[in-house]
């Protein structure tokens, strides 16, 4: 077996287990559709700027999480708009939990909130990491003359 | 976006960033110049300096003026064109709501292909 069909293969069974984890969703294999030859980093970049802002969103959140008297909305607020992003890359297992986060939200209950928080940050580290193992697969499989399976 | 041999020029008002990028190249792909806004204020401001767009893609939740608040506001202003709500909220709520403010149409985020060939069939058919 060849380099490029090896790296392919390799390709296909983390895309297979990423997709079994619940760490990517079919929006992903959308986000992938929009890229081309034109745009040929297009996915790198989303990501990319999906990790940068939600940085800033989580320590917003854990900033009005600190205060003596939490804001539930405002925090609801950023868990929504990280929500909404997590959705659109394709991140389900981080969708859902924001999703749980914003029950807790509803509920007023700080210690959900706080959970969950934690639980975003764990999920985000892990979904950046896959990611990162994703992409050096594909620029080995570019590296070694093939291109890049498409994604169902 | 083409109608007939027209390119239409579109106007993205939208605060998350992944899905300002994610609209954008979905347009691209229609061959459709876009322009994004941040907000509804930014929107506003846009028209009010002579920018002109064929249709507004309008989040609905965004800082210093929402959809909505934006929606009115071009209506009062006079722009006839397109204006599509989108929303990751209660689908038949925001289309409620979207419709009484002056909006179109309603979309779910993220726009997808299907819906992009729907809002030019729209645009077509005025």
């Amino acid at each position: 077996m060849d380099a490029v069909a090896q790296w392919r293969n390799q390709w296909f069974d983390y895309t297979h287990y990423l997709r079994r984890e619940g760490f990517l969703d079919d929006q992903f294999a959308q986000l992938k559709k929009l890229q081309d030859e034109n745009s040929p980093d297009f996915v790198v970049e989303v990501v990319s700027l999906f990790f940068q802002d939600s940085e800033k969103l989580l320590n917003n959140m854990a900033r009005a999480l600190e205060q003596n008297v939490v804001d539930f909305k405002q925090v609801d607020a950023c868990v929504h708009q990280f929500k909404g992003s997590s959705a659109w890359i394709g991140a389900m297992r981080l969708k859902n939990v924001c999703i749980n986060f914003r029950n807790y939200c509803e509920a007023q209950n700080l210690e959900g909130c706080l959970g969950c928080l934690q639980q975003v940050r764990q999920e985000c580290l892990a979904l950046k990491n896959n990611l990162e193992n994703l992409f050096r697969l594909e620029q080995q499989i570019v590296a070694a003359g093939g291109s890049i399976p498409v994604m169902e | 976006m083409m109608v007939g041999e027209k390119k239409i020029y579109a106007l993205i008002v939208e605060d998350d960033r992944v899905t300002q990028m994610r609209h954008r190249m979905l347009l691209k792909r229609f061959k459709c110049e876009s322009h994004v806004a941040g907000n509804g204020k930014e929107a506003i401001d846009l028209f009010r300096s002579g920018a002109s767009f064929d249709v507004v893609l309008m989040d609905m939740e965004m800082p210093v003026m929402n959809g909505l608040e934006a929606t009115k506001e071009l209506r009062a202003m006079g722009f006839e064109g397109h204006i599509v709500g989108v929303t990751s909220r209660d689908l038949d709520f925001a289309k409620q709501v979207f419709n009484e403010a002056g909006a179109d149409s309603c979309y779910e985020k993220p726009l997808t292909p299907e819906y992009v060939t729907s809002i030019l069939q729209e645009i077509n058919d005025n």
